[in-house]
């Protein structure tokens, strides 16, 4: 495989295309509206197609206008449906992209014996031809298509800053911006019209179902690694690039591992785009699987540690002189617990709140103080819950059981001013002091 | 099950519409002045309507299956609001079908076997739900982005994978794309009884299943309560959307199949309130769609069939949104109409108790009614009472009249006929009673009380009128008390 200035060509288009969709995808993922971009991708077929029956040719004014014509007429279809019939949102749009769309596959038909005009290009694209067809522009030839995204990216880039708080703020309360006199209607259908040109301006070079990829997938990706906007909006660009690149670049050599040549790059792209998407799901920093497998496992470690503490500190409390230090065996089958027992104790090592000697555990000085604490809550908790809510059953031990892990110094000492600073808990057990 | 009033109303808007869909697709397809349509020859149209030729037989009769199904599963579909997982679903079947035919073509040689093409597709369908569910579940992201992704990763992936597909040295990749747009005239005897077997079956489940499917698109926590396997329920639901979906690709296409599980329940929906109704209605609706589709298809050998099963479908759904006679447009906009008729009629007969209320000077009793002595007002005087146009005023009394609520006398003046009397004295009374309860409970000033209840009384139901009667026992059916508020009728107006 080489690496040659077609595949360079190819890897700026996508890139762009992508990129391009990704920055306007952001506001459909946040405002529940990623359905849209689908059916504007779709229903977008009978536009190009009139616009190539009217003016039989392939110049992007007559296929601008018919995209725009189709993006405002897609929106008020959808929501005419959506308010007659009562349908949800999901079934109107279902019903009207794919009308559309169907017309589109007829109207192409009869539009073939005209025009060069294939379905599946206007679905899966033909990025790797796009170098071929170029345009000369200061003895550079570059490829037209490279010039149609990067415009149609550069007017969205401008769109976006120009309107970044009038969209902000449509996108998360439209309520909000109607009292504030910004017409949330209106930017909705621009942000409509602005996606189907995209749509058209994208859907040569890398087909339909790229374009639904990449607006709804970067988008997607960047709200699962950051709360605020601009930084969303910067991820996600990165993301489209990426996926763009690396789309290409698996294109032409994942399939060589298999012995085939090598295969469409928008399908790879969007591959690629879904391979980066598992990786931000499965590592994402605050909203990830594995950060929150991690916050879980922490919290269960911790109230492991804790149990381990009373458990000494209980041991502790009601032995005589001669008896003897409790095993690890011991704390093992009185929690019901192997492995977590195990890490914990080494962590209360390692903490130095218990001492291991010969298997025998003993509370350090500072084990004891935090043990003595955690049964200080818990017997406040159970006066509380006994004195105060009527709880003095057999549920009162279970419920302090819980919430004696998650209280602090301050929740402690409010208990002990509520219940009136008790001697006993409700069991006759002895409350240690603060 | 069904009345058979019913049912003949469902064969009589089966009929009506299945003629007016002929005619609207036959008008747009010639409207193309192309020479690309074939027109068929009369033997040829005989040939087709009459079922002769058995291969399109075979298939006519597939695709109707086919709808049918759809039609049936789309309803719980449609009531469940998963309307585009359908979407999600038949993108999410190219690649198990791509896959599907490598592994054919490099270990049996032959990659189209359609039972081994089907089974990809089935397998990857059920991935790629289950992507949906995991996305959804598991992070915070929306269903809408989580049905995008999977539909636009799973399709690419499938694109990925057709082309190394028909790159491949052994093997015939060319028919493959049918699967995306369909391919209904060319099926084979073979794809044509595959899809009518499984559509059967999908058929008889929808029906047996209907009461369990109701429960869980309605209510399902109360159904869980209840002890029904609704996880289960939902799982057999599903699986056969799945199934009609993947036996859909072949006739339609995988990007036109959610159309015949959306759109003939979204048409019935229309037409009545009934979920039993409804799913019969969207069953015929589906399998109309597929019998004319492939029909028309058949006779037209250029037109794509998916398409025009979809396109048929579409028809069907406009006709039965702007006719449909329990949600239709026109059905919405004539009820509109009545409204506005009956708050001008009662408007103009509270006008003339009051006028006449006020002449009295007392409190109006029953003897009132046919007393023509009384003076009645005439055109002009009521003129001035409201800011209605002489015309709508006009047409008012004379509505007023024919109905026999007034009567005019020779004078011009307007006089309650005894029907008309009690009608007024009714409408008075709910206009009194919810100003009484403005001005008791709602703190609304004696002064814009008027206002305020007279937009609401038109719409007062019974059991409200019931419930106003128990709290004001004085304004009672037959003596109503005067107006809390002043009265400017009878001023300048004598």
């Amino acid at each position: 495989m080489e690496w040659t200035f077609l595949d360079t060509w190819i890897v700026v288009v996508g890139m762009l295309s992508a990129m391009a969709c990704a920055l306007l995808g952001n506001y459909l993922v946040l405002r529940r509206m990623s359905m849209m971009g689908d059916a504007i991708s779709h229903a977008v077929l009978p536009g190009l197609a009139i616009a190539f029956l009217v003016s039989g040719s392939r110049d992007s004014l007559p296929m601008l206008i018919g995209a725009i014509l189709i993006g405002v007429l897609t929106t008020l279809f959808i929501q005419g449906i959506d308010r007659l019939s009562g349908l949800d949102r999901g079934a109107s749009m279902g019903v009207v992209f794919t009308t559309l769309f169907a017309l589109g596959l007829i109207l192409i038909r009869q539009a073939a014996d005209h025009v060069d005009l294939d379905p599946s290009c206007v679905l899966y694209g033909a990025i790797e031809l796009t170098p071929l067809d170029t345009y000369l522009w200061l003895d550079w030839e570059i490829p037209r298509a490279a010039v149609t995204t990067a415009v149609m990216l550069l007017i969205n880039i401008i769109f976006v800053i120009t309107f970044f708080k009038e969209l902000k703020i449509t996108s998360f309360d439209p309520a909000l911006a109607t009292t504030i006199g910004i017409n949330a209607n209106v930017m909705q259908y621009v942000l409509m019209t602005l996606v189907a040109a995209t749509t058209i301006a994208a859907f040569e070079s890398v087909g339909s179902i790229l374009v639904i990829a990449m607006l709804i997938v970067p988008g997607a990706a960047a709200h699962l690694l950051t709360d605020r906007l601009a930084p969303m909006l910067l991820i996600s660009l990165l993301f489209a690039g990426t996926s763009a690149f690396l789309g290409h670049l698996s294109a032409i050599t994942v399939p060589t591992w298999f012995g085939f040549q090598d295969t469409s790059t928008a399908g790879m792209m969007a591959v690629m785009a879904g391979v980066l998407f598992c990786v931000v799901i499965l590592f994402a920093p605050r909203y990830g699987l594995l950060s929150r497998y991690a916050n879980q496992l922490r919290l269960g470690i911790k109230i492991v540690r804790d149990d381990i503490l009373g458990f000494l500190y209980r041991y502790q409390e009601l032995a005589t002189a001669e008896a003897v230090p409790v095993k690890t065996s011991q704390v093992r089958t009185a929690l019901k617990a192997g492995l977590s027992v195990d890490i914990s104790l080494w962590d209360l090592e390692r903490k130095k709140m218990v001492r291991k000697k010969d298997d025998q555990l003993t509370l350090t000085p500072a084990g004891l103080e935090t043990g003595r604490n955690l049964i200080r809550s818990h017997r406040l908790w159970e006066t509380y819950l006994c004195n105060q809510m009527g709880y003095c059953g057999t549920n009162v031990h279970r419920y302090a059981h819980q919430l004696e892990h998650f209280t602090d110094a301050n929740m402690q000492n409010r208990l002990g001013q509520v219940t009136g600073q008790p001697v006993l808990d409700p069991h006759e057990r002895e409350i240690p002091k603060a | 099950m069904i009345s058979k009033t019913t049912m003949f109303r469902l064969l009589l808007i089966a009929v009506t519409v299945a003629v007016a869909d002929l005619t609207a697709v036959v008008a747009f397809a010639s409207g193309l002045s192309d020479p690309h349509i074939q027109w068929p020859s009369a033997e040829e149209l005989i040939r087709v309507i009459s079922f002769q030729d058995y291969n399109t037989r075979v298939v006519i009769i597939g695709t109707t299956l086919l709808g049918l199904a759809a039609g049936l599963i789309g309803t719980f579909l449609l009531l469940r609001k998963r309307a585009l997982l359908s979407d999600a679903i038949s993108h999410a079947t190219l690649p198990g079908i791509a896959l599907a035919f490598i592994l054919m073509t490099l270990t049996l040689g032959d990659g189209k076997i359609l039972l081994g093409l089907i089974a990809g597709a089935t397998i990857f369908s059920v991935l790629g739900t289950a992507s949906v569910l995991f996305i959804q579940k598991q992070t915070r992201l929306k269903d809408d982005a989580a049905l995008g992704i999977v539909l636009s990763v799973y399709f690419g992936l499938g694109i990925a994978l057709m082309g190394m597909a028909t790159r491949m040295e052994a093997g015939n990749a060319a028919g493959l794309s049918s699967f995306i747009y369909g391919k209904t005239a060319s099926m084979l005897f073979f794809d044509a009884l595959l899809i009518a077997l499984v559509a059967l079956i999908a058929i008889v489940f929808c029906i047996s299943f209907f009461k369990e499917f109701a429960l869980i698109c309605f209510d399902a926590e109360f159904g869980a309560s209840q002890g029904w396997p609704v996880n289960r329920l939902d799982f057999l639901m599903m699986t056969i959307v799945v199934v009609v979906t993947v036996i859909g690709l072949q006739a339609v296409g995988l990007i036109l199949v959610v159309a015949l599980l959306i759109i003939p329940a979204a048409a019935a929906r229309f037409w009545t309130f009934s979920l039993r109704h409804m799913l019969w209605l969207s069953g015929l609706f589906g399998a109309l769609s597929g019998m004319l589709g492939s029909g028309i298809s058949a006779l037209m050998a250029n037109l794509p069939a998916g398409a025009v099963i979809v396109l048929t479908a579409s028809v069907l759904f406009i006709f039965s949104m702007v006719f449909g006679s329990a949600r239709g447009v026109v059905r919405l906009v004539f009820e509109r109409l009545k409204l506005r008729r009956r708050i001008l009629q009662e408007n103009l007969l509270r006008d003339l108790y009051e006028w006449h209320e006020s002449m009295a000077d007392t409190v109006v009793n029953e003897t009132l009614a046919v007393n023509l002595e009384w003076i009645g007002p005439r055109l002009a005087d009521l003129l001035t009472q409201r800011s209605w146009s002489p015309r709508r005023l006009n047409r008012t009394i004379q509505r007023l009249i024919r109905n026999d609520r007034l009567v005019a006398d020779g004078d011009n003046r307007l006089h309650f006929t005894e029907k008309g009397m009690r009608i007024a004295k009714e409408v008075v009374r709910k206009h009194r009673l919810w100003e009484a309860y403005l001005i008791a409970h709602a703190d609304v000033a004696t002064g814009t009380v008027d206002l305020s209840a007279d937009r609401i009384e038109h719409i007062l139901d019974e059991d409200i009128i019931r419930q106003l009667e128990d709290l004001f026992p004085s304004v009672s059916p037959r003596d109503l008390p005067r107006s809390p508020h002043k009265i400017n009728i009878a001023e300048g107006t004598v």
